[in-house]
């Protein structure tokens, strides 16, 4: 009835080209965005910071470095949690450094380390693809978190072996530490979020995105008109990790506050964001938010249910929530293989219609 | 004989049966991934799963007691003195027949002709589901698991070795664990029954008929659903032999499931293909890791054991991008 395209005349080529062409979508939008920058922050509190909006911050963050290596590209990484604690020691040797160093450049540094290392790290992707690339990420996954563990100079030879994020302020207020408001840290985070998010919608209309999208349908057939699989593939895996690095800094700096390698950059990690881009969809900036907020907020739901509700025991509660997880992702994918994202699309096309039947 | 050479020795005969024990997990994969192209990531899940009901039989467990006793404040936990081993053991093949069996009807048969990563992630999703049920049916504490196969060190071996040292040498004999040699004897057992199953049996030449054409197999008239499932069975067979392998070293817990990890490089060294190169691929991983642990490991703070494997493979994939035994990729546009 109102989602429609009609009466919402185009003038320019820019008009014609802006990221939501229908300005039903572009309002709400803008409006959502608002809210989440005018008014959370004046409802926030420790509760939802820590497990709910700080989180799913941060992963969306890393799900939308993934979706664009795996869901654009097509390049299946199994690194994730690795590239994550590239960003974050690089983040904590940076801001340990250079106590002084502004912190939103201290983030985009880690971002730019960790694309670095990230092209490293793509280099066999060359030459290797499909599952045996898969299993080549890997390597990078286990290969970081050793040399984590195991090089002092990482971690400032502190004797736990741990980093723990120093006090840092951004305009005079504290955005990381114990003493960090949470509204603080939940706007920082945002701001990431909303930027990148942009960049990353933009970058997928350019012709970058569209020569990933080529490699990612057929990658001769693409070396064939023209694409330059080196630098595609290799931009692929740089744009990414810069993403992964960036929410593996706030990980480590807004959210943890102090972190172990294996523990907190696992190779369950790696899978967690992988699900994430699967059930939100591949090939979507969108649905990595949701999948994101999906896999971090679904076993926050069904904790409160059974374990505040029904007062079952936690480890118990933990076994069901593997379950449903698995289950979930084996629903998706023979229900809807693209995801919670195509589920959307299907519902915005049937919403232009609606209430009539033609 | 200087003990710095017998030492070298020492440390590639373990590495041998260490990689052994990954060709078991890498073998279920190659059944799997030749008969439906599915690279099914669940395998170690498998392994414990299959280890998990075998102890639980064993015990007497009760499955799903947690569950039951949450949800009606019972206290039930074992049902008696639990089984032999003979029963158990069957009775686990049977579950995991059936498990196949469920598979195949819930998820592979609505995803076929998927792409394959779509089929990949689906293992993986299959993977999570039944480490939460399996934790969920029999618990997630530590077991241990004895089948009746001896372990420890072998004292004879000790006693052989330590006469091959130079005169008057500090030397007291190789180590080498009983288990990991019964290991490496059900291991070869197994390939040669998997080989005369697949060479002489007319389901064996059905199952060699769907590896190499899908369609030719479908239009002489097998099943491929059928085969499926048989594989499936076969595969939760070799998993239950890794489960006991493994299970009856390290004692049967989470960590298990992980060895699929670890059989991962085996499989890309080896090709996914070839089970002669899940084998040779085992020992080149064990040999080599063990091998670089020793000479390399001490020098750059250890552990290497972590992540050397994958560097491994990535360095022959870097030669061979289908693995030493795979069939060559030929790519059409």
């Amino acid at each position: 009835m109102f989602y429609r395209e009609s009466g919402d005349f185009k003038t320019s080529y820019s008009g014609d080209q802006q990221i939501f062409p229908i300005a039903f979508d572009r309002w709400v939008v803008i409006a959502f965005c608002a809210f989440a920058f005018v008014v959370v922050p004046f409802l926030i509190n420790d509760y939802w910071e820590k497990s709910v909006l700080v989180p799913v911050l941060v992963w969306s963050l890393a799900a939308l470095g993934l979706n664009i290596l795996t869901g654009y590209c097509g390049q299946v990484s199994l690194g994730t949690g690795g590239f994550m604690a590239v960003g974050a020691y690089a983040s904590y040797k940076l801001t340990t450094s250079f106590p002084e160093m502004n912190m939103f450049i201290v983030i985009l540094l880690s971002g730019g380390v960790t694309a670095l290392v990230g092209i490293v790290f793509g280099l066999p992707s060359l030459r290797i693809k499909g599952f045996y690339l898969a299993v080549a990420t890997l390597a990078s996954q286990f290969f970081l978190v050793w040399l984590f563990n195991k090089v002092p100079w990482f971690y400032n030879y502190s004797a736990s072996g741990q980093i723990s994020a120093p006090e840092r302020f951004v305009f005079g207020i504290a955005i990381s530490g114990p003493n960090s408001p949470p509204w603080a840290t939940y706007l920082f985070c945002l701001t990431f979020v909303v930027v990148f998010a942009l960049i990353a919608k933009n970058l997928t209309r350019g012709r970058l995105g569209r020569s990933w999208m080529a490699i990612r349908d057929m990658d001769i057939a693409a070396e064939i008109i023209g694409v330059p699989p080196l630098k595609t593939k290799l931009s692929a895996f740089a744009v990414s990790s810069f993403y992964i690095g960036i929410s593996g800094a706030l990980f480590f700096m807004v959210y943890l506050g102090a972190a172990e390698p294996t523990e907190a950059f696992g190779i369950e990690k790696s899978f967690l964001v992988l699900f994430m881009i699967i059930i939100g969809g591949l090939g979507s900036i969108f649905g990595s938010f949701i999948g994101a907020a999906f896999m971090i907020l679904m076993p926050v739901l069904f904790k409160n249910i059974m374990v505040g509700g029904l007062g079952w025991p936690t480890d118990l509660v933990a076994h069901l929530i593997f379950m449903l997880i698995g289950g979930l992702i084996m629903f998706f994918l023979i229900v809807e293989p693209h995801g919670l994202a195509q589920l959307w699309r299907v519902t915005k096309e049937k919403l232009r219609l609606w209430p009539f039947p033609h | 004989m200087s003990p710095e050479f017998l030492y070298t020795i020492e440390v590639i005969l373990n590495g041998l049966m260490a990689g052994i024990m990954y060709s078991l997990v890498a073998l279920g994969f190659v059944l799997i991934f030749k008969a439906s192209g599915i690279f099914n990531y669940a395998q170690g899940v498998m392994a414990l799963f299959a280890a998990l009901t075998l102890v639980g039989f064993q015990s007497g467990q009760i499955p799903f007691s947690h569950l039951i006793n949450v949800m009606f404040g019972t206290e039930y936990h074992h049902w008696g003195e639990g089984m032999n081993n003979f029963l158990a053991i069957v009775l686990t093949i049977l579950v995991m027949i059936a498990f196949a069996w469920l598979v195949e009807k819930l998820v592979l048969k609505h995803l076929v002709n998927q792409a394959p990563i779509i089929l990949f992630m689906a293992t993986i999703g299959l993977a999570f589901f039944m480490e939460g049920f399996g934790d969920l049916m029999w618990g997630a504490n530590i077991k241990t698991l004895d089948v009746g196969i001896p372990s420890g060190g072998s004292f004879w071996w000790e006693d052989v070795t330590r006469t091959w040292a130079t005169e008057g040498s500090e030397y007291y004999g190789m180590y080498i664990d009983v288990l990991d040699v019964w290991a490496t004897g059900i291991a070869v057992a197994l390939v040669i029954v998997l080989m005369l199953f697949s060479q002489f049996t007319k389901t064996g030449r059905a199952l060699r008929a769907v590896a190499d054409d899908h369609q030719a197999a479908l239009t002489v008239g097998i099943s491929l659903r059928t085969i499926w499932v048989i594989v499936w069975s076969i595969a939760g067979i070799v998993a239950l032999v890794a489960g006991i392998m493994w299970g009856s070293k390290s004692g049967v817990q989470f960590s298990l499931s992980l060895i699929a990890l670890k059989a991962l490089p085996v499989l890309i060294l080896g090709g996914f293909t070839s089970i002669p190169g899940a084998i040779i691929g085992g020992l080149i991983i064990g040999v080599g890791e063990k091998l670089f642990e020793f000479w390399v490991g001490p020098l750059i703070g250890g552990a290497t054991e972590n992540w050397f494997a994958y560097v491994l493979a990535l360095f022959f994939l870097m030669f061979r991008p289908q693995g030493l035994f795979g069939e060559k990729i030929i790519e059409r546009v």
